[in-house]
């Protein structure tokens, strides 16, 4: 990497060649043997016929996919309608909340990037379950919304596809406000205030300057939010109705309960194909490629 | 890049600035209610982070009667009293431990070694590792999950579903973030620095052992906390693999349908302090170490 480094390291050339080899050779060889290779399996599994018990054999039955697309295409969209409102979602809340830590905290900078991390020392099912609860029936969220006839009097916060993608939005708010925070942070407020000198409206200077300057830690952040959103289920699990499932719902039932190997393979290839399309799309939209 | 900021930006002209410089008190006070506007808001959104966290806290003091705890009916010390009072769900908080500390000295030793080679050299096939590095970020668990599950449900595998299986997953998605945690601090650091205890005579393992791998150590503790958190927490892909092992994740997905014990708020809160705490002193840490350096 540097020159001085190279330099001193002369007399051991052939090792130092060797040596970036054998720093890799045993990460990447884990995750080739335990990422790639299980998605080989994967895609093997899903072109397979046959049960559990009797085993499988490939043989190269494409039919399963046409049949789980058409049996399965509403949840793939309710998926990803869910997980796209709650990018929306979480960008409306994060996007002030790391604003204001960026430019607005002053000394309190530290502390604020701490408040926003700490409600994720929770475990993840933990804070799930006491959205369960904070919008139970009996709970007084729901009851105080149905005081104020907000809510009808027989209606209900929980196991509507509403508490589902409040849960979303909750759940995978850090990664969506820690990039916004980190594209924000590194504009350096001179332009801002150069666009002022200009006569640039406070908000003509945030949609001209700021705005753009940001949308590196935009784009990261719906795909941090979106990616683990539409794959996810216990959301739906927690909070959902049985009858509005997303496809990691169905993916988990037909692989664990039903197992239903190759249907189920078939859905979860689908969903990566799916997940893989709209990032492409979406990053050569948002004009930039530089995605971490 | 200032290009976006150009001067076209003719639009009526205004007084208030988004930056200190006030020009008049109209200015400022406008300033003023704009600048509370958005620490409003910010206020409320961390209201809502705070929410579920507030009522973790306060529903592990609940003297409940029902099976899901929604409803406030008296202050008791009960469940912080006997917190392995509920059945398995201490195991499985043991379980989950160890599980935790397999997977941070794999994914830490793994990662940071990977870490090095991507910065520290030039190779061929420099854009695969990292395509290889960033993939198992942008996959959904539920892929990642059920494709470790079919490899090893395979005949072919020698391990059974249950604690291993677990391990070698859990090592697995922590791998890239220990990556891209210790690659930032290297990237970071001052390369004059270990040219400096080369050209002192330092050999090559030496300037490792004394110069850079104490420059990096912050990186590799903050990456292997990541990864604990993350090993710790983690459901959706242990629910594929763990055979008939219960995490503490599992054990918590299984209450949700019999029944919450409040004791499960009693663990949500002493993780959240204990997380707290290590962030604290690594604050501390971080803030002494910048003053030693200046």
């Amino acid at each position: 990497m540097t020159a001085g480094t190279a330099d001193l390291a002369g007399r051991n050339r052939r090792r130092r060649r060797n040596t970036p080899y054998l720093l890799l050779l045993p990460g990447l060889g884990f995750l080739a043997l335990f990422f790639v290779l299980p998605m080989l399996f994967l895609a093997s599994n899903s072109l397979q016929t046959g049960n559990i018990y009797d085993g499988y054999a490939l043989t190269w039955h494409w039919h399963t996919y046409v049949q789980v697309f058409s049996d399965y295409h509403q949840q793939f969209i309710r998926s990803f309608e869910y997980a796209g409102m709650a990018t929306v979602a979480a960008l409306a809340i994060a996007y002030p909340l790391a604003y204001v830590i960026a430019f607005k905290s002053g000394r309190f900078k530290n502390l604020l990037l701490v408040l926003v991390v700490a409600p994720f020392f929770v475990s993840f099912l933990v804070r799930t379950l006491a959205w369960q609860s904070i919008l139970a029936d009996d709970g007084y969220i729901a009851d105080g919304l149905r005081t104020l006839h907000i809510l009808s009097s027989g209606g209900r916060l929980i196991n509507t596809p509403f508490a589902v993608v409040c849960g979303l939005t909750y759940n995978f708010l850090p990664f969506m406000t820690l990039p916004l925070y980190a594209s924000l942070e590194k504009i350096d407020v001179r332009l801002i205030s150069a666009a002022a000198d200009l006569y640039a409206g406070p908000a003509t200077a945030f949609r001209k300057v700021t705005f753009p300057l940001s949308l590196p830690g935009v784009v990261a952040g719906t795909l941090l939010t979106f990616i683990p959103a539409a794959g996810d289920f216990v959301n739906v699990e927690f909070l959902g109705d049985p009858l509005h499932q997303m496809i990691g719902n169905v993916i988990e039932k037909r692989f664990l309960v039903q197992t239903d190997y190759p249907a189920a393979s078939a859905l979860s290839v689908l969903l990566m194909a799916a997940i893989i399309v709209l990032v492409i799309i979406y990053t050569r939209r948002a004009g930039t490629e530089e995605i971490v | 890049m200032a290009a976006t900021a150009a001067p076209s930006t003719t639009s009526a002209p205004r007084t208030s600035a988004p930056v200190p410089r006030g020009r008049s008190a109209g200015s400022r006070a406008l300033r003023w209610v704009r600048n509370h506007i958005t620490q409003a808001y910010a206020a409320l959104a961390l209201l809502f982070l705070f929410l579920p966290v507030a009522y973790v806290l306060l529903f592990s003091f609940n003297n409940t009667s029902s099976r899901f705890n929604e409803r406030w009916t008296g202050f008791t010390w009960t469940y912080w009293r006997h917190p392995c009072a509920v059945p398995g769900m201490c195991q499985s908080l043991k379980i989950s431990l160890q599980l935790g500390a397999i997977a941070t000295v794999g994914a830490t030793l793994l990662g940071t070694m990977i870490a090095f080679a991507l910065v520290r050299h030039r190779f061929l096939g420099r854009t695969a590792t990292n395509l290889l590095i960033f993939l198992p970020m942008a996959t959904p668990e539920v892929v990642m999950g059920s494709s470790l599950l079919t490899l090893f449900v395979n005949q072919a595998s020698p391990l059974p579903l249950g604690f291993w299986t677990i391990a070698i997953a859990h090592i697995m998605f922590d791998i890239s973030f220990v990556v891209v945690t210790v690659k930032a601090r290297l990237q970071g650091l001052d390369p004059r620095l270990e040219q400096a205890a080369m050209d002192l005579y330092a050999t090559p393992l030496q300037t490792l052992r004394r110069v850079t791998l104490p420059l990096v150590m912050p990186g590799i503790v903050a990456a292997a906390l990541l990864a604990f958190a993350l090993s710790f927490d983690d459901f959706i892909i242990t629910d594929f693999n763990a055979g008939s092992v219960v995490t503490f994740p599992m054990f918590v997905y299984g209450a949700h349908q019999r029944g919450v014990p409040p004791q499960i708020n009693v663990i949500g809160s002493l993780t959240f302090f204990l997380a707290l705490v290590f962030t604290a002193i690594g604050q501390l840490g971080r803030g002494r170490a910048s003053r030693k350096h200046a």
